[in-house]
């Protein structure tokens, strides 16, 4: 599987994710500057987390606009499989390649920790390391996680599949005190229709070393590798 | 000719910060405020002298980039 990873001013997962790439695929991916609008033939386009342009204005806005994007836009709809990771997710939201936004968390605060998820559909090259209604652990940190659609696109999304992952309490049920930043639906994670791009505001890429203390986000590196190659 | 475009959340869009403030003015004694919708102001300073090209042109700047007309509302106002 070739990978490219998108780097933006303020994106700062970037090597994080590359390193858990490299180790996921044994080679590095492509790290490709917002600026260029030549983007290697690659099989999966990962948007990094981060704080792109320095969330000016929206989280994500700018760096949806960028050169690269356009790029990356044309690719996911052409089949290419394009990940999110958190201002990642920000930024294909504002891209349009997935319905609804991320609005500010309802708690106000930033959050910085490690939440309950249930992976709500493993057909995917992105969850099939995962069996569906598995329960997973995996690390947050956003501002602005929190996401919202109208009632017709929530029950498009519910209708369709798209919904990747959940936040849900220890013990898988779903309520307010498992969802952490008010997400619509406990959306967590996201699909398009095609289920060809993924955008998620929990960081797989944190949780995927013996050394980060959880692998919960190696499955999703690895049922990649495997859907993809 | 100037610009000024207004954006807020949509009547319907939980706008957490706008309570929070309505706590905080409720907190320092103004009372009788019944709701606190925040947003953004922007100004744009234009070099287009005619308003129906200037509110076009102002338009696609809302839709495209100014506004995420998925949560928010704008409005544009021309002064001068």
């Amino acid at each position: 599987m070739k990978a490219a990873v998108i780097v933006f001013p303020g994106s700062n997962c970037d090597r994080d994710v590359s390193v858990a790439l490299e180790h996921a695929t044994g080679h590095k991916p492509a790290m490709v500057w917002h600026r260029d609008s030549d983007l290697p033939q690659v099989d999966l386009i990962v948007v990094p987390g981060g704080f792109s342009y320095g969330d000016y204005l929206r989280s994500g806005a700018m760096a949806a606009q960028s050169p690269v994007m356009r790029e990356v836009v044309a690719r996911a709809k052409s089949g290419t499989r394009v990940l999110g990771i958190c201002n990642g997710f920000q930024i294909l939201t504002e891209a349009k390649l997935l319905p609804g936004a991320l609005m500010r968390n309802a708690g106000l605060k930033f959050l910085c920790r490690t939440v309950d998820l249930r992976v709500e559909n493993a057909d995917s090259a992105f969850t099939a390391g995962y069996a569906k209604d598995q329960l997973i652990r995996l690390p947050v940190a956003h501002h602005d996680g929190n996401y919202f659609a109208d009632a017709d696109t929530l029950a498009r999304i519910e209708d369709n599949g798209m919904v990747a992952f959940r936040y849900v309490t220890p013990d898988g049920a779903i309520d307010a005190s498992g969802n952490p930043n008010g997400s619509a639906n406990a959306v967590a994670g996201l699909f398009n229709e095609g289920r060809t791009v993924l955008g998620l505001m929990p960081h797989p890429e944190r949780a995927a070393e013996p050394l980060h203390g959880n692998t919960d986000g190696k499955p999703l590196l690895d049922g990649l590798v495997e859907a993809l190659s | 000719m100037k610009a000024n475009v207004h954006v807020t959340l949509k009547r319907g869009v939980l706008d957490p910060q706008g309570k929070a403030i309505g706590h905080a003015l409720q907190s320092l004694g103004f009372d009788g405020v019944d709701d606190v919708r925040q947003g953004k102001f922007i100004e744009l300073e234009l070099a287009e002298t005619d308003q129906d090209a200037a509110r076009a042109a102002v338009e696609a700047m809302c839709q495209k980039l100014l506004a995420n007309t998925v949560i928010e509302d704008y409005r544009i106002d021309f002064v001068g």
